[in-house]
């Protein structure tokens, strides 16, 4: 069963660990043996013992004494648990994927960077729901347009937002804020977040604005829908709600994503562009580490 | 009553934040400095300043800022003798970043602002304004399109976070005189901590609000000076303050010398009028957060549509503070609509 595959566990049984669950269940090229936690009860870690993976409730300990039991770990906690967890993590030789926003190894966001050099690495981060579902179109813009300012507004429903992500909105908007200026390539970058309790709960809506050195509309038109089909390869339910709109050297993006629904329901967009976003890079580094181990095979 | 009837109120006042959303965040320093002084000299207790949506609001979402609200800040502070300079911050725009610069300038006081139902993202706010020695009290914007009890509950997550004082924030101007009563009234009944009360015009009930708030034990009031405030503007101070001479409750501060700052300070500031007009009467109709207008009545502009219809959908919509990139979006929407049906 485990041939061809790379073992992996997540650690963190909240709304993203435990969606990141079900989309692991899918992976050609990713076994997930183990779902760690703190709370035995959380609905997380009942679902993975249903599903008969390995549960253990200790946290990072987990690992600690099962180090063999995975060679890639999803970090699904809080920047503050996973500051701690990175070191562990390291120390061990495993890779790490950070879905918290501590920001400790470098960004990652698949539409736009390549995983050329994850052999050197041993964490990445995926920045923040937000990020993910804006950086892209703040890349497409830089592309052809050189963006001095980009600035972005991320809209989830109060129901999709977990308590880590309340009690640290501040992580939210500082980390989002970086992520436009390293990785979307902005000169400036700022990002605002809003919780929406509208009942039914909405789709997560985000609006990208950029301030551009060299306007040309049909040059920028074009690189956002090509980037838009790159995101929707992972995250099928990522739209334009509008075409984008221009005004003197502004142009301003609307963006919607719909979930696939897998442990969240549709609204919850955020979550599953997050979860959607970590499982292709845990996917990429997963086949650049098969392809060495079939080359060490050979020899 | 009860014991927490004995604490005085503390007047704030808002024109120069609230009312940056009516210039269009276009407040020069020499304005800020102007008013700022008036206010202290007629004995104002606190001044806001901040951007419109807070400190960090600065942005393409709702208006870039002519001169940095830190400057501006340092500005007020530098100017009153006994005035309070205060911040307002929404987490999610603003950081404990800005706060702890706003601090270090001689902020005094912040309100941290929350919509009605997510008074959780505040607590980090609220407890590093208390660690830099700040007053730190809690907003809970959009009173009105909640329940009592969900407010009660709100608010009592505020007071544990550390707050000082829970504000009853009527953003959308929708609040009855009634509606206010009872609001206030379950606040008092269920917390330690003073409650505040914050109100805007569009329904001309901003002073009847006020009093009634008052009434029932509001100790913590806001107003702005000639409304100038977004939507209708807020509680008018000086009125607010006559009636209150009227009522035999004395707060300290001259009633003439905010007549003649209305008049001649802040008067020649306000770009149009804010008497209650169709747009800010609709907000209180519909329940709109007040700094929705002007970017409604542009969309409208743009798009050929009568900007009501903008904020009525908007809500329909449920939409909250913070969301005015959604009033393109239901513009544009509601464009394409037009325009199938012709």
């Amino acid at each position: 069963m485990t041939v061809g595959k790379i073992k992996a566990a997540i650690i963190g049984s909240g709304n993203i660990g435990t969606d990141l669950m079900y989309k692991l269940e899918r992976s050609d090229v990713i076994e997930l043996t183990a779902m760690i936690g703190i709370d035995a009860d959380s609905d997380g870690l009942k679902r993975a013992k249903q599903k008969g993976y390995t549960v253990f409730t200790n946290g990072i300990e987990g690992i600690i004494e099962n180090p063999h039991i995975a060679e890639i770990v999803f970090d699904a906690t809080s920047a503050k648990a996973h500051v701690r967890h990175a070191k562990v993590l390291k120390e061990l030789g495993i890779l790490t994927i950070d879905l918290t926003p501590a920001a400790r190894g470098p960004f990652f966001c698949p539409a736009v960077s390549s995983n050329q050099s994850s052999g050197e690495l041993d964490n990445v981060n995926m920045i923040t729901c937000g990020g993910q579902a804006t950086i892209p179109i703040v890349h497409a813009v830089n592309q052809v347009a050189d963006v001095s300012y980009g600035e972005i507004v991320a809209t989830i429903s109060s129901l999709s937002a977990g308590p880590g992500t309340r009690a640290n909105i501040d992580e939210f908007t500082i980390t989002t804020r970086r992520g436009i200026e390293e990785v979307g390539g902005a000169d400036r970058g700022k990002a605002l977040i809003i919780l929406n309790p509208a009942d039914p709960p909405i789709l997560m809506r985000d609006t990208v604005y950029c301030e551009v050195k060299n306007m040309d509309e049909s040059a920028i038109r074009k690189s956002i829908t090509e980037m838009v089909e790159k995101v929707k390869e992972y995250v099928p339910g990522y739209r334009l709600r509008q075409d984008p709109m221009f005004d003197g050297n502004r142009v301003t993006v609307f963006i919607e994503v719909e979930g696939a629904g897998d442990y969240f329901p549709a609204y919850a967009g955020n979550l599953d562009i997050m979860t959607a976003a970590a499982m292709r890079v845990g996917e990429d580094f997963a086949r650049s580490m098969l392809k060495e181990k079939a080359a060490e095979s050979l020899i | 009553m009860n014991k927490r009837m004995n604490k005085p109120i503390q007047l704030t006042e808002v024109c120069l934040r609230d009312g940056s959303h009516v210039v269009a965040h276009q407040f020069t320093e020499q304005q800020v400095r102007n008013v700022a002084r008036g206010l202290d000299e007629a004995g104002m207790h606190y001044i806001e300043v901040s951007h419109g949506d807070g400190l960090g609001g600065s942005t393409l979402q709702y208006g870039k800022s002519l001169v940095d609200e830190m400057t501006l800040i340092e500005a007020a502070v530098d100017e009153c003798q006994n005035a309070k300079v205060a911040v307002l911050l929404i987490p999610g725009i603003g950081t404990v970043n800005e706060l702890k610069q706003a601090s270090e300038l001689g902020a005094r006081l912040v309100r941290v602002a929350t919509h009605a139902t997510e008074a959780d993202v505040s607590a980090q706010h609220i407890s590093k304004a208390r660690e830099l020695g700040m007053e730190s009290l809690g907003f809970l914007m959009m009173a009105h399109s909640v329940s009592v009890e969900k407010l009660v509950e709100q608010a009592k997550l505020m007071e544990s976070y550390g707050a000082e004082a829970v504000y009853v924030t009527d953003s959308a101007g929708a609040l009855l005189p009634i509606e206010v009563r009872e609001r206030i009234k379950a606040l008092r009944n269920s917390l330690d901590i003073e409650v505040g009360f914050h109100a805007h015009n569009n329904l001309s009930v901003a002073v009847a609000n006020t009093i009634a708030a008052i009434e029932e034990g509001a100790t913590r009031i806001d107003g702005s000076v000639r409304c100038l405030g977004a939507g209708a503007g807020n509680t008018q101070t000086e009125v607010l303050l006559a009636v209150m001479e009227r009522m035999g409750i004395d707060v300290g501060i001259d009633l003439y010398k905010m007549m003649d700052v209305a008049e001649e300070i802040v008067g020649p500031i306000i770009p149009g009028s804010q008497e209650i007009r169709k747009g800010s009467l609709v907000l209180g109709y519909a329940g709109v957060y007040s700094s929705f207008l002007l970017h409604a009545e542009r969309a409208g502009k743009r798009f050929g549509i009568d900007p009501r219809d903008i904020l009525v959908e908007l809500g329909k919509m449920k939409v909250v503070g913070g969301q005015e990139d959604m009033i393109l979006d239901v513009a544009a929407e509601l464009a394409k609509n037009n325009k199938v049906r012709v």
